[in-house]
């Protein structure tokens, strides 16, 4: 299988007044990849989520997804193009129940408008069958089908982590980028999760993964980025990346 | 309550229930006729507010816009109403042919005498169609700009809008007379299906006669209402379980979350804006032709609030609630200014309190009881934390 590269970025830059966030980050994403993004707290992971998938605008910076560029501007274009992201702090709508969060995230890969919505017609009953059919199809997948029909506020804590996952993956994304799935998880939770992306993987899903959980990071990733105060310092294979002195003496500090 | 009509687990029952509720809906006006028009006609106007407190939900309780210059939506219908639908546009080209005579003398050729004579008078069915285009496209102007706005800083900007538009009508008399200013235009024309008026022809005393069957006017305007209103209410149903009706409810929730679902956001705001435009100008076209009379203090701000106040007292964005806030809040003060000053002068021989004191009193006072006791409304949307549980139990 010849590997695609489905996320290539190459030196991304994000000045926030006189902090420079991001300075000349690149990044390689090869199809079928859990890619790993680590750094010590306020290393520019989230900041570098939020440009990649629209909602900073860089000041520079080239952006290729699945060979073709795409224009960081707009968060719905975005999605559009094919990154479906989570958030580190849920995000989810709160009010509506589980499959309806699963079907809005179908919302880009569907059309009916104004006239389908009033008159229903055949076309529009059968896109919104379909709708609902992989709505339920994928809280399956996540392994949390029987809440469909909770309202998703009152899900428990991984639930609604599995919950974002799966409204993710309804836009039928190229690549899902996760921003610290396993936060405030317990040791069973994140071993779940961790199943969780593992499957999504057989299924040939890129995932580009942040996370400060180093040891689960080191066990899942296939290759590893690691930020610094807004720059790479190391990318490589879990095993080297443990072994970079960059690395630990990011995490340790110098002198050690 | 809500399982009578829960078409998808009991249709038997659920038909049943829509069948007994539509026998009831038709015999109501035969009946309350018998007490005096006056009560029809009051359940006419709570019609009227049903539909504008179903328009208001679209924008307010799906889409989660606070919209506080919605009258204006109401007030664009009813001019338009009346502007078609009366003398009034002989006097606009007159008005014109008076200040810039170029212009008038221009528009006079181009609308040929008949025009210039007695103003244009449009069916119906064009006046509806017309008068929800008019107002969609009144709803994506103003919403445009408010884009970005959210909570108080959109209340604020919709209720400088909506006040506008009513300075607008207040002062569009001159240079030209498109609105009559301050005095309003009369003389509507009463609307009419299939060549039979709806407020009987002249000198019939105000009833429709079918061969031997006869009705009051407000009887036909109830079953005119009653139908556009089952229509606003199917069109609003349809679009909350839609791909739109989601769109809108997850930008309600987290528009930042629906963004990066890939919503745009833009445009599906403006769709609510305008959607729910249109259900206000049917509205205001159809308070324009019943009244036969539209004049701008119909459209205060104290209007925008009392439909406010019907979708979040009913529950905001659950469809049956805000239908249940529209007919308390639109028939009470009515009921009260028929009952309470009769019932005082019967018992005290003289009026205590009036009628319009009290409404103001009962109405600041059920406003603070919902917000203590029901803060989502008389009948909100049903919650689905417990379903599972009981699932699980039944398993146990």
């Amino acid at each position: 299988m010849t590997e695609q590269i489905i996320l290539k970025i190459e030196g991304a830059n994000k000045r926030f007044g006189g902090l420079q966030a991001l300075s000349n980050v690149g990044i390689n994403i090869k199809q079928g990849q859990i890619y790993g993004l680590i750094g010590p707290n306020g290393a520019g992971k989230t900041t570098f989520f939020n440009v990649i998938t629209g909602l900073y605008q860089p000041d520079t910076g080239s952006f290729e997804l699945a060979g073709k560029p795409y224009s960081p501007s707009a968060p719905h274009e975005v999605a559009r193009a094919g990154i479906a992201r989570t958030f580190q702090n849920i995000r989810l709508f709160g009010e509506m129940t589980a499959l309806e969060n699963v079907m809005v995230g179908r919302h880009i890969r569907t059309h009916q408008g104004l006239l389908g919505a009033i008159f229903r017609h055949p076309a529009a009953r059968k896109e919104e069958a379909d709708i609902r059919r992989r709505a339920q199809e994928l809280l399956d997948f996540v392994g949390i089908g029987q809440f469909a029909d909770r309202t998703s506020k009152f899900l428990s804590y991984g639930d609604q982590r599995r919950l974002e996952i799966a409204r993710a993956l309804a836009t039928d994304p190229k690549l899902l980028a996760l921003d610290e799935p396993a936060a405030g998880m317990n040791a069973t939770e994140k071993l779940a999760l961790r199943e969780l992306l593992v499957k999504i993987k057989s299924e040939g899903k890129t995932i580009l993964l942040i996370e400060h959980d180093v040891k689960l990071m080191m066990g899942l990733c296939d290759r590893i980025t690691v930020l610094d105060y807004g720059k790479p310092i190391a990318e490589g294979v879990p095993a080297d990346i443990q072994k970079n002195p960059a690395v630990i003496e990011a995490y340790l500090g110098g002198g050690h | 309550m809500s399982n009578l009509f829960d078409t998808k687990n009991n249709p038997a029952k659920a038909y049943m229930s829509f069948a007994v509720l539509g026998v009831l809906l038709v015999l109501f006006p035969f009946v309350a006729a018998n007490f005096g028009n006056s009560w029809v006609r009051i359940i006419d106007f709570a019609l009227l507010y049903i539909m504008l407190a179903l328009g208001l939900n679209i924008v307010v309780g799906f889409a989660g816009l606070l919209d506080l210059g919605y009258i204006a939506f109401y007030a664009v219908g009813a001019y338009l109403a009346a502007l078609f639908g009366s003398q009034q546009f002989a006097v606009l080209l007159e008005s014109f042919v008076n200040n810039y005579p170029l212009v008038g003398n221009f528009l006079v050729t181009l609308f040929g005498p008949e025009i210039t004579q007695n103003g244009i008078h449009l069916s119906v069915w064009l006046i509806v169609p017309m008068a929800a285009a008019v107002a969609a496209l009144f709803g994506a102007l103003l919403g445009a700009p408010t884009l970005k706005l959210r909570g108080d800083y959109l209340a604020i900007v919709t209720l400088g809008f909506g006040e506008i538009v009513r300075i607008f009508m207040n002062n569009l008399n001159a240079p030209v007379n498109f609105t009559n200013g301050p005095q309003g235009i009369n003389m509507i024309d009463p609307i009419r299906i299939f060549g039979v008026s709806l407020s009987g022809e002249e000198g019939s005393n105000a009833t429709l006669q079918f061969g031997n069957f006869s009705m009051p006017s407000v009887n036909a305007y109830y079953f005119l209402f009653l139908a556009l209103c089952i229509g606003i209410i199917i069109i609003s149903i349809r679009l909350q379980h839609s791909r739109l009706g989601r769109a809108w409810v997850a930008i309600r929730e987290d528009e930042i979350a629906a963004k990066a679902m890939g919503i745009n956001t833009r445009n599906m705001k403006l769709l609510a804006f305008s959607m729910g435009a249109s259900f206000g100008g049917i509205s205001g076209a159809m308070f324009a032709s019943f009244q036969g009379f539209v004049s701008p203090e119909s459209f205060s701000l104290m209007e925008s609030i009392v439909i406010l106040a019907m979708v979040v007292l009913g529950g905001i964005g659950h469809i049956p609630g805000v239908i249940l806030g529209a007919v308390l809040l639109a028939a009470l003060p009515e009921v009260l200014r028929h009952s309470v000053e009769p019932i005082q002068n019967l018992l005290f021989g003289k009026i205590w309190v009036e009628a319009e004191v009290l409404r103001q009193l009962l109405y600041g006072f059920a406003m603070v009881a919902i917000m203590l006791n029901r803060p989502a409304g008389l009948w909100p949307a049903p919650k689905h934390e417990d379903r599972i549980s009981r699932t699980n139990e039944a398993a146990a």
